[in-house]
């Protein structure tokens, strides 16, 4: 895993470099701001609350900045011609995959850690334990995690940035209504289909209340490790077209 | 060594390229010359392991590209048809990230460096931006990342694309230098480019292999047809000089066909002939001895460019 350290290094390097993904962060928290102030903070409400609005928000902001940061991961190298420097250098697809999408995370979670300052607001001015913001965070980053594998899946799809965009924006979709549709459903297709949603199953019942499930943390690291399994194989198979 | 059977790769349902077969011996400069579409790029991209082929082997050096990609890839540099860069990266930070993609370790990048950025004239330019560089010194970085890991086969995708004359030079020379070090692979569409610097071509046309061999090899397997241009002035006060100095060039030995005839005011005549030899002596010997003033005598295209345009089937074939 050499190459992949490498990549890494590289890619977190470009992402620090990179004014899109310093503007994206700023207008991530901005938002996160300025949902925090109307939504979470409205009204007199506990602690926990509060905290748990919070957490409702900055899934979603998580989810967003997880499609954002990974759309452009190998497509934009394709569109650029520089994937042909990893592509014919002594490197499994494997390295490539997992150092750019390990670089994404990095800064997804740079990203995260600056959104802190909100639930410590809320634990200085209320009665929330430092428990549930870690738990809250993990499952932030576990979310995070699954959105960015499958915007490195569309990215090595598609020759083009747009078009990669897309289609993770619409896998996440899917992946996000997923509980409604299995609503409609009966027995064990209702059940599976339920459990593939990416953040009502997962995320708003336990994490988002500061609850750790393990078969939560199972779920998202499985759906993390599905998509990039698929980024890898989608990325073999080009060469091969 | 580098040895290809029977190697083809379609796209989809389309042929890219094959079957071909050939083979480059260690130390070999050889140009791949093809019209648009002839299939080099493809061919240079399974070659550098970049794409797979559809059937069919490549040996490079005694391993088989197709079964054992990585082993291959270490003993190759490949310098695409775009470099491969990133305009955010220091040309030396990019040039450590290749040496250390290619296996190299940091210390060893730093220790290979100046002797890369030497070869290829980039010592100026070393602490600037990619981003910001010249498309002929991104050409020059696209190069020093192909041979920072001092690779034995050398792959150049139409390296002189897209430069000004100048740079056209300065590259051509760059590539000399390089023959000295490496087994050289060109891919041009540019006749005088590849007849400058390689001792071998392979021609492609269609994806197939239309002909390989030295330039007189080539040559030597078609039935030559040269064309020859003449340019002659005419005394003033002649007649019908024309048809005279027609006469006298059909008379010539190895003329077979007066092709075209243009008069060009006070610069002459201009008579463009087709031949079966090089007879240019004769023909202005001809001259001559009839009293006319000659002006200018030399091949219409070059013979490469004659061999090129019989192998890919005419002048149409590009259509």
């Amino acid at each position: 895993m050499r190459a992949t350290r490498i990549i890494y290094r590289r890619e977190l390097g470009a992402y620090l470099r990179s004014p899109f993904a310093w503007v994206l962060s700023a207008l991530l928290l901005l938002v996160a701001g300025v949902f925090f102030q109307a939504y979470a903070l409205a009204g007199d409400m506990l602690s926990a609350i509060v905290l748990e609005r919070y957490f409702f928000i900055m899934c979603g902001v998580a989810i967003a900045a997880g499609l954002l940061l990974s759309f452009r991961l190998i497509s934009e190298e394709r569109q650029t011609h520089s994937l042909i420097l990893l592509n014919t250098s002594p490197i499994r697809d494997t390295e490539i995959v997992v150092g750019k999408f390990l670089a994404a995370l990095t800064f997804l979670a740079i990203l995260l850690v600056l959104s802190i300052y909100m639930p410590l607001l809320i634990k200085v001015n209320g009665k929330i334990t430092s428990a549930q913001i870690l738990v809250g965070y993990i499952g932030l980053f576990l979310v995070g995690s699954a959105t960015l594998a499958i915007g490195t899946f569309a990215s090595a799809l598609a020759n083009n940035q747009l078009i990669a965009g897309v289609v993770s924006l619409v896998i996440i979709i899917l992946l996000l209504v997923m509980n409604l549709f299995g609503a409609k459903l009966d027995g064990v297709v209702r059940t599976v289909v339920m459990d593939l949603d990416l953040r009502r199953t997962h995320f708003d019942p336990s994490f988002q209340r500061g609850i750790l499930n393990l078969k939560d943390i199972i779920f998202y690291l499985a759906m993390t490790y599905f998509f990039l399994l698929l980024a890898v194989k989608t990325m073999e198979a080009k060469r091969w077209q | 060594m580098i040895r290809a059977t029977n190697l083809s790769k379609f796209y989809g349902g389309k042929r890219a390229l094959g079957p071909v077969s050939f083979e480059i011996e260690d130390g070999e400069t050889v140009g791949f010359l093809g019209l648009n579409g002839a299939g080099k790029t493809t061919a240079l991209r399974i070659l550098a392991c970049d794409l797979r082929p559809s059937s069919g082997s490549i040996e490079v050096g005694g391993t088989d590209a197709v079964a054992d990609p990585h082993e291959v890839r270490k003993r190759i540099g490949f310098l695409p048809e775009h470099p491969p860069v990133y305009p955010e990266m220091v040309v030396t930070e990019y040039l450590t990230y290749a040496g250390e993609l290619r296996g190299m370790s940091r210390a060893e990048t730093r220790k290979r460096m100046p002797e890369v950025l030497d070869v290829t004239n980039l010592n100026d330019v070393q602490n600037e931006l990619i981003g910001t560089l010249s498309h002929g010194y991104r050409q020059r970085v696209g190069i020093a990342q192909a041979i920072i890991h001092q690779p034995k086969f050398l792959i150049l995708d139409e390296p002189t694309r897209g430069l000004d004359p100048v740079q056209i030079v300065e590259m051509r020379n760059l590539i000399h230098d390089l023959k000295q070090a490496h087994t050289v692979l060109i891919s041009s569409h540019i006749l005088t480019e590849i007849s400058q610097t390689c001792d071998r071509l392979l021609v492609l046309g269609k994806g197939k292999l239309l002909g390989a061999g030295t330039e007189e090899e080539l040559s030597a397997k078609q039935d030559s047809v040269m064309q020859i241009s003449v340019t002659i002035r005419p005394p003033k006060e002649s007649e019908d000089v024309e048809e005279a100095v027609k006469q006298v060039l059909s008379a010539v030995d190895g003329v077979t066909k007066i092709a075209d005839v243009l008069d060009q005011g006070d610069n002459g005549l201009l008579f463009s002939l087709d031949t079966k030899r090089d007879c240019r002596a004769d023909v202005s010997r001809a001259v001559v001895e009839a009293k006319y003033d000659l002006i200018r005598l030399d091949f219409s295209r070059s013979e490469l460019e004659n061999t090129f345009i019989r192998l890919v089937g005419g002048t149409d074939a590009s259509n």
